[in-house]
């Protein structure tokens, strides 16, 4: 224990009873994680029979429910969760990519490229992160799906993008960029003063300083917001439903899984199984990637 | 097909399953590919320029995509529903306050209004005030990380994934048969006999529906507000406790407004993503029992009964509901910003 932990207020918490509590808490917070991932293993039969925790007592442990629910589908003749799964992953990548980029590019220009209005373009995008993205879904499908016109004047045209990814992606990217912008911003404002002024006095163009100093410094910042608006696109359900709807084509997990929860009832083996295989992949990203997460986190709402 | 099916069928569908991967993960990377090809090449000729335009080309360079982007994704929608809500069915005519009289006046939307702002106090309250005792109880233990880790990694979770876990764990049986779900497992082992279906009783429902959102926010909490307790400077604990002040004192009059700041942010954080709340009920009662909330019921009046005037008048109802924490934000940031 260091000094800085031997703070009186934490002190005057701990105690057996404390340690109790939250002990107590944890289990409970992990219980239901872990009823899921047991059930998805055990077969068929004994799901129904018995409650979950008498497995752990004499386990009967199978992938088969993983089987059945990607490659069969539960309910006669629809496809499996395979699909969806791949959506998933064709949807939340690029979407993590586009505003990454993006984003990234503006908060430089806020921060270093210096001109009029651009503290007002901040305070803009700040506000605009606590817009519920509910208020724009319904316009933006329309302009999606009839374009937008002053008048007679058409000023975008409708594109037929049914059956494509391309209105999720954008969509994403559209919802993601206040919040991206303003965490990117934090950091690359504190870049080093003198660094990007030596940079010009070499004459280097904005595009260069920002390619060969800005990214590389900006790696840890970069990551922190990629971990999250993954994580972010990977479990939404609202946008995907509404610009994707439910077809295997296109629709990620998250919107089948909704459907299931309701169509497939009792199928307990069958719906933990695919619950299991959309929640593996953040958790593998989560854990192994905690810290940046964590970081991202903190830059977000810790001010100091 | 049966889902107990011979590998043998299962076969030719993987294999068919592998194909459409394929083509799909190409145009993923072909996406992403171009993308970037597009922001280079756009980089390579507009570095070139030299002397009075290079600089009003690099802003419109770098700004001009996040802008559009902003303008069009929500700017432009934003002020669309403001105009929508005070239009008819399909924005043909316009008719006042109408559509916020219907809401206001419906039985059933009444309802959903109360649910929405419960769900609006209640969970962000909850899920702050947990975070903050196990913020304050688990740094002092040994092997914090762990109980940390485990108790943060429902924030990895799909809010969909976090429903069929609790559907789960809610799932109740008739009381002669053995109980499968957790929470009737553990009311029979207290001794409840007959404990009600959880997720058909109404007000109880929403409560628990509540509690799942509970569950993927408070580790949230318990991080974010950890950090800001570390944050406070030592010397004035130190001072707190040589004027006197112990134990609950000194956590009431030093640690709560030294970290006043992070609660608000950490409230509002949860209370934007408590708007969320679409995915638990759809996926876990899919509204019915009386459980639905204002983003389910826009939802299905913009989408299922195709009134954009309805669902834009909810829409505006939503964002009204979260203006008074969220000005307090902007209000705040400012004045960080004018102190720098």
């Amino acid at each position: 224990m260091t000094g800085r932990h031997r703070n009186p207020v934490r002190k005057s918490f701990s105690s057996p009873l404390a340690s109790a509590f939250v002990i107590a808490m944890t289990v409970l917070w992990t219980a239901p994680t872990l009823g899921l991932l047991v059930t998805s293993l055990r077969p068929k039969q004994d799901v129904t029979t018995d409650g979950w925790w008498n497995a752990l007592i004499h386990p009967d442990f199978g992938l088969g429910n993983y089987h059945a629910v990607l490659f069969e589908g539960g309910s006669g003749g629809s496809t499996g969760l395979m699909p969806f799964l791949v959506n998933s992953l064709a949807i939340s990548i690029p979407a993590t990519l586009f505003p990454l980029v993006l984003a990234a590019m503006a908060a430089y220009a806020l921060a270093w490229v210096r001109f009029r209005g651009s503290d007002a373009v901040f305070f803009t995008v700040f506000a605009l992160q606590v817009v519920p993205l509910q208020m724009a879904l319904i316009p933006l499908l329309r302009l999606f799906s009839s374009g937008a016109h002053l008048g007679s004047l058409t000023l975008i045209p409708a594109v037929d993008l049914k059956g494509s990814y391309a209105p999720v992606w954008l969509a994403h990217t559209m919802f993601a960029m206040p919040l991206a912008v303003f965490l990117l911003h934090n950091f690359i404002a504190q870049l080093p003063r003198d660094l990007m002024e030596a940079a010009v006095v070499d004459g280097a163009s904005h595009f260069k300083i920002f390619r060969s100093i800005v990214l590389p410094l900006c790696a840890p910042a970069l990551a922190s917001f990629a971990i999250f608006q993954f994580l972010w696109v990977w479990n939404d359900l609202l946008v995907a439903l509404t610009f994707a709807g439910g077809t295997p084509e296109v629709a990620p997990m998250t919107v089948r899984l909704a459907q299931q929860a309701g169509s497939l009832g009792g199928r307990w083996e069958l719906l933990t199984a695919g619950a299991f295989l959309s929640i593996i992949v953040p958790l593998i990203v989560f854990f192994s990637l905690q810290r940046y997460f964590v970081r991202g986190l903190l830059a977000g709402s810790v001010k100091g | 097909m049966s889902v107990s099916g011979s590998p043998l069928t299962a076969g030719p569908l993987a294999a068919g399953a592998w194909g459409d991967a394929l083509i799909k993960f190409g145009n993923s990377v072909g996406a992403m590919a171009g993308f970037l090809g597009i922001l280079l090449v756009v980089f390579l000729v507009a570095g070139r320029a030299r002397g009075r335009l290079a600089r009003p080309l690099a802003v419109l360079v770098f700004l001009g995509p996040a802008v559009l982007l902003l303008v069009v994704g929500l700017v432009a929608p934003l002020i669309r529903t403001v105009y929508l809500s005070v239009h008819n069915a399909d924005g043909s005519k316009f008719v006042g306050g109408e559509n916020f009289g219907w809401a206001f006046t419906t039985d059933s939307v009444q309802k959903v209004l109360i649910n929405t702002l419960l769900w609006l106090v209640v969970a962000p309250l909850a899920a702050t005030g947990l975070g903050l005792v196990l913020a304050l109880l688990v740094d002092r233990m040994r092997g914090q990380a762990v109980y940390k880790s485990l108790i943060f990694m429902p924030m990895a979770i799909s809010l969909v994934g976090a429903s069929i876990i609790f559907k789960f764990v809610y799932e109740a049986r008739g009381k002669d048969q053995p109980q499968i779900g957790l929470l009737s497992q553990l009311a029979h082992a207290v001794g409840w006999s007959d404990p009600p279906n959880w997720l058909l009783t109404q007000p109880l429902n929403t409560f628990l529906l509540m509690a799942v959102m509970v569950w993927v926010q408070t580790g949230f909490a318990m991080v974010v507000l950890s950090a800001a307790i570390k944050a406070i400077p030592d010397e004035v604990v130190e001072a707190a406790r040589l004027d006197g002040a112990t134990g609950v004192r000194l956590f009431w009059h030093v640690t709560v407004p030294m970290i006043r700041t992070t609660v608000m942010v950490v409230l509002t954080t949860v209370m934007i993503i408590t708007l969320k709340a679409f995915d638990i009920v759809r996926t876990m009662t899919g509204g019915n029992f009386g459980t639905q909330v204002l983003a389910n019921e826009m939802y299905s009046q913009s989408f299922v009964q195709f009134d954009d005037g309805r669902g834009g008048a909810l829409a505006v109802l939503l964002f009204l509901a979260v203006l008074p924490l969220v000005a307090y934000n902007i209000v705040q940031l400012r004045r960080e910003r004018e102190v720098r």
